[in-house]
């Protein structure tokens, strides 16, 4: 690849820097959307259940719901940073390591879903109640009133809190990073910030803003595409 | 056939404090009837018709519908048997995420194993049955007030119930609308048999198309009778206001201004209120008691009511004469006349305005 890009043109260094950043984005974007993938998968059905048993819903436990209310709150009250290291002996336990990207979605994952999961029940809690009647007048089973009713009826929401957790853990997997989780962060901090280069770290963070950017711009597609309203 | 015995429902605020929506509900809705319940607000009508399809569990009290005891079910019992009481809501309360057809079909794809050619099929058939037929596929965000009941009409058509609640189905809408969802439940009902349970705040929901109604009162039924009755005779004063809310006025303004006494004096006029039926609000009386009686009457002001197409009719007359034939057309038209109200004398030649 490098010897490709320097016959094109490019100097030996600018080469090399440039496979860097592309290594560095790729890492990035694996770490991400993983983490974001299966915050997913876990943050919904915990927003499901933080709201199915919250006053006035069919699955109402006010026990239940304080206790899984406080682990949730108590877990998103640590800073990131300091999550990723307390948890370094889960980590390990997990996928066998706690360096790398893999490693480092792990504790992404950990400190996405319960901030997902609030999300979700807020999102879910804006359906109107008259919806969940009308489908219980209709002989509609819960998990039905879950899968047909609440989840379809709060998509826009919930592809805007998908985007906004996307775009949460692009800015952590770059604090990841610079703890040896690999990606964009990890440039930063090893050119940027040690070997002085400006201009790497200044390469870096334009690169995350795109995906910013870009990650938004989706969200605000698909959720303008889902909305029926 | 619904039959509710002895129904409380008590909800318990967060505060402690208890609030008795309802305090012992007796009633019986007949098969095929369209039964109306009216009240003021907070009077316990969402309640009461919730407890039919146990959305609002009573209680204290007995819930049978389709001679089944609804309290004593178990979850999957109530809900297959809500399948066939079908509700429509103030409100719509349709899926915002799904197409009209989408909606519809919803209850239908509640089944284990349901075939979607058939549903869609059917799907057609209830949109045609509301005069939707061309709209299955809009978002409901497209439609207006009455389309989208007409469409939580169809949804909840779907399973074939026999039995359809409506809360307040027609408040959101414009009085030109309402109208037409009444007439489009009144003929429903005749052409699926339906028992139709209709809540409302509005008279003129009850004056349109209910059999039956009932008047709710602070969690008790005050008054129950056919609606032609409660709108000739309302009895308590909750029902006379509700009643004279949604008929013609003429007639009240006419009785307030009007001047009477009770002792006869020489030459007076008996002033009286007549009240006519059904067909019989048609039929020639006056005409024929006048000739018959040698009376003179004289007509001071009438109305004439439809209370579900049928004509209710108040005719207030003064009849002029010689003591005894006063006296025989009154008995005439005693005869004759569903009810008559003798308001008192006035003097001769006619009413004495303000
Ligand atoms: N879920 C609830 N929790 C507590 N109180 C309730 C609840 N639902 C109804 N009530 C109370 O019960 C009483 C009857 O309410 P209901 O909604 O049946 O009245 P309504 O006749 O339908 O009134 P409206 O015409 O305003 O809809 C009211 O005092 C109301 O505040
Ligand atoms: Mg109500």
């Amino acid at each position: 690849m490098t010897d490709l890009l320097i016959s094109m043109g490019l100097s030996p260094a600018a080469s090399k820097i440039t496979m860097l950043l592309a290594q560095g984005t790729a890492d990035t974007l694996y770490m991400v959307l993983l983490a974001t993938f299966i915050s997913i998968i876990l943050g919904v059905p915990l927003g499901v259940i933080l709201l199915v048993t919250s006053k006035g819903y069919f699955w109402y436990s006010p026990r239940f719901y304080a206790v899984l209310g406080a682990c949730v709150n108590a877990l998103r009250s640590v800073p990131f940073i300091i999550l990723m290291v307390a948890i370094i002996p889960f980590t390990k336990m997990l996928v066998g390591t706690s360096i790398g990207t893999t490693a480092a979605i792990v504790p992404l994952t950990v400190s996405t879903v319960p901030f997902l999961g609030r999300l979700v029940e807020t999102s879910l809690k804006t359906v109107p109640y008259g919806l969940i009647e009308a489908a219980e007048s209709m002989g509609t089973p819960p998990w039905k009133i879950i899968s047909r009713v609440l989840l379809p009826e709060a998509m826009p929401e919930l592809v805007q809190n998908f985007t906004l957790t996307l775009i949460v853990i692009i800015g952590a997997s770059a604090m990841a990073g610079t703890i040896g989780g690999g990606g964009l962060g990890d440039i930063a901090i090893r050119y940027g910030y040690m070997r002085f280069q400006a201009g790497i770290m200044l390469a870096t963070v334009v690169i995350l803003i795109i995906m910013v950017q870009i990650a938004q711009l989706i969200g605000d597609t698909i959720a303008r595409r889902v909305d029926h309203r | 056939m619904i039959r509710l015995h002895n129904i409380h429902k008590t909800y318990v605020l967060d505060s402690g404090r208890q609030v008795q929506a309802l305090k012992g509900i007796d009633l019986e809705i007949r098969d095929g009837e369209i039964f109306g319940v009216i009240g003021l607000s907070g009077a316990g009508k969402s309640t009461l018709i919730r407890i039919i399809n146990m959305l609002e569990r009573p209680t204290e009290g007995s819930v049978e519908v389709n001679g089944t005891e609804l309290t004593s079910l178990n979850d999957a019992q109530l809900r297959a048997e809500r399948r066939r009481i079908g509700m429509i809501f103030q409100q719509f309360n349709l899926l915002s995420s799904q197409t009209v057809s989408g909606n519809v079909a919803f209850p239908l794809l509640l089944e284990r194993h349901a075939d979607k050619s058939k549903v869609r099929e059917r799907v057609l058939e209830l949109l045609k049955l509301v005069g939707l037929e061309d709209k299955a596929d809009v978002y409901p965000s497209e439609l207006s007030g009455g389309q989208k009941q007409r469409v939580g009409i169809a949804r909840a058509l779907a399973t074939d119930p026999k039995i359809l609640l409506c809360d307040e189905a027609t408040s959101a809408l414009d009085p030109k609308t309402t109208a037409s969802i009444l007439r489009l439940l009144t003929s429903l009902r005749k052409k699926l048999g339906l028992t139709i349970v209709i809540i409302t705040h509005q008279m003129e929901v009850i004056k349109e198309c209910c059999d039956r109604v009932a008047v709710l009162d602070g969690g008790l039924i005050s008054e129950l009778g056919s609606t032609l009755e409660i709108f000739s005779t309302p009895k308590q004063d909750l029902t006379k206001r509700l009643v004279s809310a949604a008929v013609r006025r003429d007639v009240q303004d006419l009785l307030e201004h009007l001047k009477v006494h009770e002792k006869p004096e020489e030459g007076d006029a008996l002033a009286l209120e007549l009240l006519f039926l059904g067909e019989k609000a048609n039929d020639p009386v006056i005409v024929e008691v006048a000739e018959r009686s040698r009376a003179r009457i004289s007509i001071l002001g009438g109305a004439i009511n439809h209370i579900q197409g049928q004509p209710l009719g108040n005719l207030v007359v003064e009849l002029a004469g010689a003591p005894e034939v006063i006296e025989n057309a009154l008995k005439m038209l005693q005869e004759k006349v569903f009810r008559v109200t003798v308001l008192g004398y006035a003097a001769k030649g006619g009413q004495n305005h303000d």
